[in-house]
């Protein structure tokens, strides 16, 4: 079984938000909400600046706090992949989850379920990559099986300088940044 | 400098969280009180099983009470649910790394001890159910004449009584991204808060009619067996000072706790020194000091110390006051926990 990630290169994000536009169209994301968004990070002292454009979302953790409070595993680490889905018809909607996640990738939908990214689930378990990633104009980013050493995101991990979303959660992240 | 914008804009999580409006801080202050009620309504039972009675006057009124009052914190829960129709799935399920499902069950048998507990004084307590249903009254007679079942009881009582005092801790307490939630402490800090409210809470409903026949009939003798101390006369003054002793040490040790959490996040990282400035010297801070510490535990205290010691006539103020502090406590610590948040390393300053 694979276990997903993605690896995103900030030297090429311009920040376009195709990438958000995608999968609010993919998924039918309702209005007003997002399941990915657009991070502009600038850092240090004028002149020395340095900015970091980040496309974000769920990081679909090894170490999901978010599936560990849910009362009724409606939150749960699906097998392929080992993304992190919600089951609508499991979930009471107590938000548990939406307060457990250090990154506040999830939202309650008008529907009253629970509702994040789920590394576009249905296309991905036929092969095909997250809406997301395919709609990419400058090519950032990259989604594959982190536990194949061959593939694209194991070689970029191995190869670039890279960081994740507050390490200091321990909830092991699989959303990397290039630097 | 470090500078964050982003374009995220989700209902209730931006610009910051709040899942969790009033109905959060109501369940978890009813389910802390009705625990502390278990506590002291077990302890109760066992000094009747022992045969002192003297202080039995208010184990009929907290299991009803309880009861009653358990009932309105889960309508509390259950309107802050999004996705009400599904709350049937809690029981199909334990998830054992969430408090939430522990508690979920755990609250079953809170209602059943609840229930059971609630007949041993039937036929004084609310005589119009004894007389429609004999076989409650049968209940209730064996439980009397049985001192080993009603200690049984007790403990039962008190050993749930704990569980759910401290589940409305721990349920704030695991969540690792609002690290003012992060302290092991706010357990036994929620269950000694529940333990001083169900004190005061008896105090209260022991003194708005000490002494006046209990109504017979269905509806009043229903509310009379909740609030109202069973028997003619009213409760002896040693009883009352009883309850006032137990309220003194729950708040005593509160006030331990309290402090203890502060050194314990203060201590901590720095998102959880962040964390803990947001209640002591950020925007929570007046309501902290002012109705948390000051006016829920302090003044409490010395207030009652005066009562016990005669230099005061006794008022039921103090007991007000505990709840108005238990409530604001975890009025606070949800809306602040929200607040909270993990500082990333890489923000700080060198």
């Amino acid at each position: 079984m694979p276990r997903f990630g993605m690896v995103i290169d900030t030297r090429k994000c311009v920040g376009c938000m195709d990438c958000v536009v995608a999968c609010q169209t993919e998924n039918d994301v309702p209005h007003g909400f997002c399941r990915d968004w657009i991070t502009t990070e600038v850092r240090g002292t004028f002149p020395d600046l340095r900015m970091e454009i980040r496309s974000e979302r769920c990081n679909h953790c090894d170490n999901p706090p978010c599936v560990t409070c849910c009362p009724t595993g409606a939150s749960h680490v699906e097998d392929f992949g080992k993304v992190v889905l919600v089951t609508a018809n499991k979930c009471i909607g107590c938000k548990a989850c939406i307060a457990a996640c250090p990154y506040d990738a999830r939202y309650v939908h008008p529907d009253g379920y629970v509702d994040k990214c789920t590394f576009c689930h249905h296309r991905t378990k036929d092969g095909i990559d997250p809406a997301c990633v395919s709609v990419c104009p400058t090519r950032c980013m990259h989604f594959g099986d982190l536990d194949d050493a061959q593939s694209t995101v194991s070689q970029l991990l191995r190869s670039r300088d890279h960081h994740t979303l507050l390490p200091e959660a321990g909830t092991r992240p699989r959303v990397f940044y290039l630097r | 400098m470090l500078e964050l914008t982003n374009t995220r804009h989700n209902p209730l999580i931006d610009p910051q969280l709040a899942v969790w409006s009033w109905e959060i801080p109501v369940y978890l202050f009813l389910g802390g009180l009705v625990a502390g009620l278990m506590v002291l309504g077990g302890l109760a039972m066992r000094r009747v099983a022992r045969g002192e009675d003297s202080r039995a006057f208010f184990s009929m009124q907290a299991p009803l009470l309880g009861f009653v009052l358990i009932n309105l914190g889960m309508g509390a829960l259950f309107l802050d649910l999004t996705h009400k129709l599904y709350v049937w799935r809690v029981y199909l399920t334990l998830q054992p790394t969430s408090p939430m499902s522990w508690g979920s069950w755990v609250l079953l048998l809170v209602y059943a001890a609840l229930l059971v507990s609630a007949l041993v004084r039937l036929d004084e307590g609310w005589p119009w159910l004894a007389r429609r249903v004999p076989a409650l009254s049968r209940v209730s007679v064996a439980l009397i004449e049985r001192p080993a079942w009603l200690a049984a009881l007790g403990w039962t009582n008190i050993v749930l009584g704990v569980a759910v005092g401290i589940y409305t801790g721990i349920l704030l307490n695991t969540m690792v991204a609002r690290p003012l939630w992060n302290s092991a402490i706010l357990g036994p800090l929620f269950l000694f808060s529940g333990l001083s409210a169900g004190a005061a809470t008896l105090h209260l409903a022991s003194a708005l009619w000490p002494g006046r026949p209990a109504p017979q009939g269905m509806i009043g003798g229903a509310f009379a067996s909740t609030v109202q101390p069973i028997g003619a006369q009213p409760p002896a003054k040693h009883t009352i000072n009883g309850l006032i002793r137990y309220d003194q040490l729950f708040l005593v040790v509160e006030l331990v706790l309290i402090a203890l959490l502060l050194v314990n996040l203060y201590t901590s990282s720095a998102s959880h020194a962040h964390a803990a400035a947001l209640i002591v010297s950020g925007p929570y801070a007046a309501a902290f000091w002012g109705l948390v510490v000051g006016l829920g535990v302090l003044l409490p205290i010395v207030w009652q110390a005066l009562e016990l010691s005669q230099r005061v006539r006794h008022t039921v103020v103090p007991a007000v006051l505990v709840l108005v502090g238990g409530f604001t406590l975890r009025w606070i610590m949800v809306n602040a926990g929200q607040l909270s948040h993990i500082v990333p390393v890489a923000s700080l300053a060198y």
